[in-house]
């Protein structure tokens, strides 16, 4: 819709898992070309949230609307309709995800993983996607690895390249769920390097992460969450640096010693 | 070693690297090896000089009738898998599907046709006349059920089914193997269900559902055999027609014997092929083929 307003919004969103209220009234607004950080220490529910946001958990209260169409439901005067599969998979589509396991699929090389969605979701013929995969997969410094199966790739090559699958479908905003937590450590930096490179081109990008020092340097707001809330939001510098929250500060601290 | 290592040890170690390697012997195989050697030769001998008379064998192996009851099992067996997995794939996505009527579906064919004997099914299909003498859509088309339900349809329809409700469950815990990260990655590139379960979930859990299918599949070969209490003409069915004729009992049935583990030999180089496909982007593959598939 406009391109002006905040291309995601969500408004009081609730998220029980039985007895457990993982969100309990998530309200946030972003701006289009942002890129949003959510930190929190774990089983805050800021993993939960990116996946509400992609469907691939249902929310339970309040409503959630990205680039201005609601998810999960269709509006009929004073009802709301649930979507149908289909549907839901067609909204999808404005986003990408990016998860913390990776989670490419087993069965295909890295250029067949990121062909897949372009040819058998979008329909787009099967020349161009290829053409457009080894784009992609130059682009995270892959472009030798095409016909390498995932269990051939270290973890930081298999996100780069999950990313990659992500950017095929062309979606307007990118979720990544934890995308460092899993791998050693020296291998983290050339995944944060694929992301810098991405917050760059102006992708509107949500980062659930525990890497603060990208957080300061790439966030253009950070949120921290803790037990299904909110806590406190604001610049990177102004809540890393000067958290105003006791809760905040006991988390940096903690993740910084 | 009963001081404790020192220096002299150390000084040791250093000259290990020079010494040369005894293999370890393994005297007990060479043992085992040698009474089942034995034993074999035992067995064959008394074969040899028993009251079999093998240039029958031999004459029956090729005999017209055999070859076409070894046709018919082939068909057969080839067919009934076939309907078999197809119904085992369509009854497990069923089964595991959010719609209550699917599941409810699938969950009482798994249970009537696991449930009951597959003599008993074949039966009941065979005699499906007595039931509904006529079949069709009144209005449409109407047939005489003894014209449709010949030994093949009826034969086919007992183990194709019965083979379905197994290969479901088969199939279904070859879905559950996959992660359901899988299914997460599907699903945020826009996939469907039915997309997902095609080309991300199924093609993985093809690993853990062929070694148990090709069991089965072998199975089925031999399983074919007891279609001929409904005249269906198998090789064993046609092996006995000749030996109600000739006597030669055990000539007959050595002659089908042999018939049965050839094709199963063949089955069973083509489930390691097959297996050797599924394994792709595993890393791990079998290192050599297993039993008879050298």
């Amino acid at each position: 819709m406009s391109s002006a307003g905040p291309i995601i919004v969500a408004e009081q969103v609730v998220k029980r898992f039985g007895t457990l209220k993982a969100l309990n009234g998530v309200s946030i607004a972003i701006a289009p070309g942002t890129v949003q950080c959510i930190i929190g220490p774990s089983g805050s529910g800021k993993s939960t949230f990116l996946r509400c946001l992609n469907q691939i958990e249902k929310i339970d209260g309040g409503a959630i609307l990205i680039d201005g169409e609601l998810i999960g439901y269709r509006r009929v005067g004073d009802e709301l309709h649930e979507l149908s599969d289909s549907e839901i998979a067609r909204q999808r589509l404005t986003t990408g995800m990016v998860f913390q396991r990776f989670n490419l699929f087993g069965h295909m090389t890295a250029l067949e993983n990121i062909i897949e969605g372009p040819v058998t979701v979008l329909r787009r013929p099967r020349r161009e996607a290829v053409e457009e995969a080894q784009a992609l997969l130059a682009r995270v410094g892959l472009a030798d690895k095409r016909d390498a199966y995932p269990i051939e790739l270290s973890g930081g090559q298999q996100q780069r390249v999950a990313i990659a699958r992500a950017l095929a479908m062309r979606p307007k905003i990118m979720l990544f769920d934890e995308p460092t937590s899993a791998l050693d450590p020296e291998l983290v930096g050339e995944v944060l390097a694929v992301m810098r490179d991405l917050a760059r081109t102006g992708m509107t990008m949500i980062v659930v992460t525990h890497e603060l020092g990208f957080a300061r340097e790439v966030a253009s707001d950070v949120v921290f969450m803790d037990r299904g809330e909110i806590v406190e939001s604001g610049a990177p510098e102004a809540l890393l640096v000067h958290p105003q929250q006791p809760r905040t500060r006991d988390f940096i601290s903690a993740v910084l010693t | 070693m009963t001081e404790t290592p020192g220096a002299a040890m150390v000084s040791d170690l250093s000259r290990l690297a020079g010494l040369k390697i005894v293999p370890r012997r393994y005297y007990r195989r060479w043992i085992a090896a040698a009474l089942i050697v034995l034993a074999l030769v035992w067995v064959g001998k008394a074969f040899a000089e028993g009251q079999i008379a093998w240039q029958v064998v031999g004459q029956f192996l090729t005999a017209p009738a055999i070859l076409n009851g070894l046709a018919n099992t082939v068909i057969m067996t080839a067919c009934a898998m076939a309907l078999g997995i197809v119904l085992g794939v369509v009854f497990a996505i069923m089964y595991m599907s959010p719609n209550p009527v699917l599941r409810g579906s699938a969950l009482f064919y798994i249970w009537f046709f696991r449930g009951t004997p597959l003599l008993l099914q074949l039966l009941i299909w065979f005699n499906l006349a007595l039931v509904f003498p006529r079949i069709g859509i009144p209005g449409f088309f109407e047939v005489r059920t003894i014209d449709v339900i010949t030994p093949f349809v009826a034969t086919l329809l007992g183990l194709g089914m019965n083979q379905g409700a197994y290969t479901a469950e088969v199939v279904r815990s070859g879905i559950l193997s996959v992660d359901v990260g899988q299914t997460e990655a599907a699903k945020a590139i826009g996939m469907t269900r039915l997309t997902t379960l095609r080309r991300i979930i199924l093609p993985q859990a093809m690993r853990v559902i062929i070694p148990p299918v090709g069991n089965e599949f072998i199975s089925m070969v031999k399983l074919t055999s007891i279609a001929s209490v409904i005249q269906y003409s198998e090789i064993l069915r046609n092996a006995q027609t000749i030996y109600y004729a000739n006597a030669r009992v055990i000539e007959l049935l050595i002659v089908a014997a042999v018939w049965y583990l050839m094709v199963v030999t063949i089955l069973q180089i083509g489930q390691y092929f097959l297996e050797r496909h599924f394994s792709k982007g595993r890393g791990e593959r079998r290192p050599k083929p297993a039993g008879g598939a050298a």
